[in-house]
């Protein structure tokens, strides 16, 4: 029924795709989608204050602009899945290879400009209300707008020198999103956190990003892909900058070690949290693995560190996301959670499945994220201690929340089950149980833990949902006022999310058409491709798994908040958990320290006494030069300026008697000079 | 035709032009001096467009275009000069001197000698003087 509504809106955009101007297509234009936002950045930004609605509708009308565009794009992929379309302009020779402004577009950035150019627009829309009589309200819009075309850079890029350039203007637009209310010290504490630490990550995505090109000779993906495959790049480089190369997908990715920034990011507003946190900037890096993903298939030990790391991930932040009050935390720990869910697609050679898990988590995540947004909005408070039986005061936001939530859980036949089915049924092969249609590299050990903690993360996730559910819906309300249902600019975005976070998954499964689901759009031209697939066995056990979460769950919250909270009241476990792993305690105390402590001071020492001379002498030779100059300026200059300005008022008082009004004495006076060039011209 | 005779007419008739722009009173007449002086290089430029055989025909173009600038600008000097009547019931170019600053540099003698610097006391001064 919802899979029949779905293909007829896809066959009327079939209608429009004969869009031909003089022989080009929708994928032609795919690089006005950066465009428009780009553009509108700047328009908000210096013209922004001056406008009636303070530059929003510019930035909105822009990134709707750009999702027709995208739309347009994805039409095209959708009808031939295996298209590529790449154009550059080639800018400088560098080195042995060259450096090219240039746009890929196939069926994997097609479907990430949508997905990034819907949630955008909802999440402009959503703020206009919810950031509503805020100091920087401009300031804040024309930062997302600069955000989304640093995505959307990323998203097009053909190579990779470009995809560090999105990257880095999403890291800034981050650090200012995130501290948007640095009037307090952890807001901004938090903003410096997250920059930091994914600037850990990018030294490893520069280094990976030379290895690269020491290896292909290119920056271009299609070119580095190809020697790959080929062989002409040594294997050993493959490994090292694929390796160092995901490191800078660890830090924008949130994955272990490096995940720590994401829940402290949760200080900037909750529309950037849906949109940055959730749903684009923490996809870019699974995004670049994806782009790149030829690569990794040919080095396995990358794909083994890469499984390690999003078993560890998964897990952890599934445990933590317990015993967290803050609603948003909650999302937080779960949206590294489900990271680690794509990347562990990656990791056992499912990239289309870790792909498709991206899709769906960014419209329920950002989904659930809104609909935190407009409770915090109603309750004033970011701590479920403090919500409670909310049902009854917000029911729209409810009925949308309760679709994230359902998705998230993974339960069928929402969309959240058919993608992590996906990623679970790609790690059981890898890890190998039963027969995989083509050879991963991965090592089936890597591949059982990939397995294992997926499963476990199931239950966590599912029970955590259940939880995050009833203590704010659930029972009684226990904050303070009466909370009110927010405004439609609020909640209709939220109704468009639900329609993909509730049918989206449909696209991925074995009931929709072979020759256009999501697998084969985002399959590599040329790569095998296997068509979705239920194994009983596997989608059997991780829906009974999440729904042993969610009763079990409803046992303990079902009531509203227990008395005792049992995941509060665990001794050591529950004290490792709200401690986080004392991952940030060893940060603080490795780390950030010993930095401020020893190197500080040395270096503190050392620009005192040594740095600081050569400044401090000329400084002093500076005032004496500069008593010596005051003196002159006073005596010559001044005067030479003064006797220029009497000149010039005396002279002007003399010729303006000439000035008489007789238009005939002027004319004379012109003839005459005439008359003496020419004699003047005529004696030389 | 020798060279000599248009060049010679251009130069009678440029100086009557001259002559009327300079010494004439009415504003009428100035005009039509101007269009003399017009006229007189227009003869310059088709003589020697035919004297030096161009091929381009540059000075017949030219001159097309003198013409066609002589007659807006006559036009736009006709209808000053009758706003100029319609306002001030003359045409005497002499007793148009309303934009010149002869009485301005007296009220600035007369100015300094009260003490008064004319910038300063700005657009208030020169209205309580007038």
């Amino acid at each position: 029924m919802i899979e029949t509504s779905l293909s007829t809106v896809l066959a009327a955009e079939e209608v429009s795709t004969p869009f031909q101007l003089a022989g080009t297509t929708w994928p032609d234009f795919a690089w006005l989608i950066p465009v428009f936002p780009f553009v509108a950045f700047f328009v908000i930004l210096f013209f922004g204050k001056r406008m009636r609605t303070s530059g929003t509708v510019v930035g909105i009308v822009a990134i709707a602009a750009s999702l027709v565009v995208s739309l347009g794009v994805f039409s095209q992929a959708y009808l031939h899945p295996g298209f590529v379309e790449e154009k550059k302009v080639i800018l400088t020779p560098f080195g042995d290879g060259r450096l090219t402004l240039g746009m890929k577009v196939d069926g994997l950035a097609a479907l990430m400009f949508v997905i990034v150019c819907l949630v955008s627009l909802l999440v402009q829309v959503y703020s206009t209300s919810y950031m509503d009589g805020d100091s920087r309200y401009t300031f804040f819009f024309a930062m997302l707008s600069l955000f989304t075309t640093g995505m959307l850079i990323v998203t097009i890029a053909d190579n990779l020198m470009l995809m560090l350039v999105g990257w880095e203007i999403m890291g800034v637009c981050s650090y200012f999103l995130i501290g948007h209310f640095w009037e307090e010290t952890p807001n901004s504490n938090a903003a410096i956190k997250a920059f930091l630490t994914t600037r850990v990550g990018d030294v490893g995505f520069m280094i990976g990003i030379f290895i690269l090109f020491w290896g292909a000779q290119s920056f271009e993906f299609s070119t580095i892909i190809e020697r790959a495959e080929s062989g002409e790049m040594p294997r050993n480089l493959v490994v090292a900058g694929t390796v160092a190369i995901f490191f800078g997908a660890v830090g924008k990715s949130a994955q272990f070690p490096l995940h720590t920034w994401l829940p402290d990011a949760m200080a900037g507003p909750t529309p950037v949290s849906a949109l940055i946190h959730a749903a684009t900037m923490v996809a870019s890096g699974i995004y670049m693995v994806a782009r790149l993903y030829p690569v990794f298939e040919l080095s396995g030990p990358a794909l083994n560190l890469i499984g390690v790391l999003a078993a560890i991930t998964m897990t952890m932040a599934a445990l933590i996301a317990l015993v967290q009050d803050d609603i948003k935390k909650v999302l937080a720990y779960s949206t590294v959670s489900q990271l680690a869910y794509m990347t562990a697609g990656l990791a056992v050679g499912g990239y289309t499945a870790g792909f498709f898990h991206l899709l769906t988590h960014a419209a329920f995540k950002g989904l659930l994220f809104l609909g935190a947004g407009s409770v915090i909005h109603a309750v004033h408070s970011n701590n479920m201690s403090e919500m409670g039986g909310l049902r009854r005061y917000l029911p729209r936001t409810h009925a949308t929340y309760l679709v994230g939530c359902i998705a998230l859980a993974g339960i069928p036949p929402l969309a959240g089950f058919w993608s992590k089915d996906e990623v679970i049924l790609d790690a059981y092969w890898a890890a190998g149980f039963g027969h995989p249609h083509e050879d991963v590299a991965t090592s089936p050990i890597v591949g059982k833990m990939v397995f294992a903690s997926a499963v476990v993360t199931a239950v966590l996730t599912a029970f955590y949902v259940t939880r995050m559910y009833c203590l704010t819906w659930l029972g009684t309300y226990r904050g303070k006022g009466t909370p009110h249902e927010s405004s439609a600019a609020m909640t209709v975005p939220l109704m468009v999310l639900t329609v993909p976070a509730a049918v989206l998954g449909f696209w991925g499964s074995p009931l929709w058409p072979d020759a256009h689901n999501i697998k084969r759009v985002v399959a590599f031209a040329g790569q095998p491709y296997h068509a979705p697939e239920l194994l009983p066995i596997v989608a059997g056990t991780s829906v009974a798994l999440a729904v042993l979460g969610v009763v079990v769950g409803f046992a303990i919250y079902g009531k509203g908040l227990p008395r005792r909270d049992p995941t509060l009241h665990m001794g050591l476990v529950t004290k490792t958990l709200q401690r986080k792993f004392f991952l940030d305690d060893l940060y603080l105390h490795a780390i950030v320290r010993p930095t401020r402590s020893t190197i500080a001071a040395g270096s503190y020492w050392l620009n005192q006494h040594v740095f600081d001379a050569p400044p401090n002498l000329a400084g002093k030779g500076a005032v004496l030069a500069g008593r010596a100059a005051y003196a002159v300026d006073r005596n010559v200059i001044d005067g030479t300026v003064n006797g220029s300005g009497r000149t010039a008022s005396f002279t002007g008082r003399a010729l303006a008697l000439v000035q008489n009004g007789n238009v005939q004495a002027y004319a004379t006076g012109m003839f005459v000079g005439v008359l003496a060039l020419a004699v003047a011209f005529a004696a030389r | 035709m020798h060279l000599v005779y248009p060049t010679v007419l251009a130069a009678l008739l440029f100086a009557i032009g001259v002559y009327g722009v300079l010494a004439r009173r009415n504003a009428v007449l100035v005009l039509m001096s101007i269009e003399i002086m017009l006229n007189a290089v227009n003869i310059n430029l088709i003589a020697f467009n035919a004297w030096l055989q161009d091929t381009l025909l540059a000075g017949q173009i030219f001159g097309l275009f003198v013409i066609a600038v002589a007659a807006a600008e006559v036009g736009v000097g006709l209808a000053i000069v009758l706003l100029i009547y319609r306002t001030n019931e003359t045409v005497d170019i002499d007793s148009l001197t309303e934009l010149g600053d002869a009485q301005g540099a007296q009220r600035d003698a007369q100015l300094a000698q009260r003490g008064v610097d004319r910038s300063a006391a700005g657009a208030g001064a020169e209205a309580q003087v007038r």
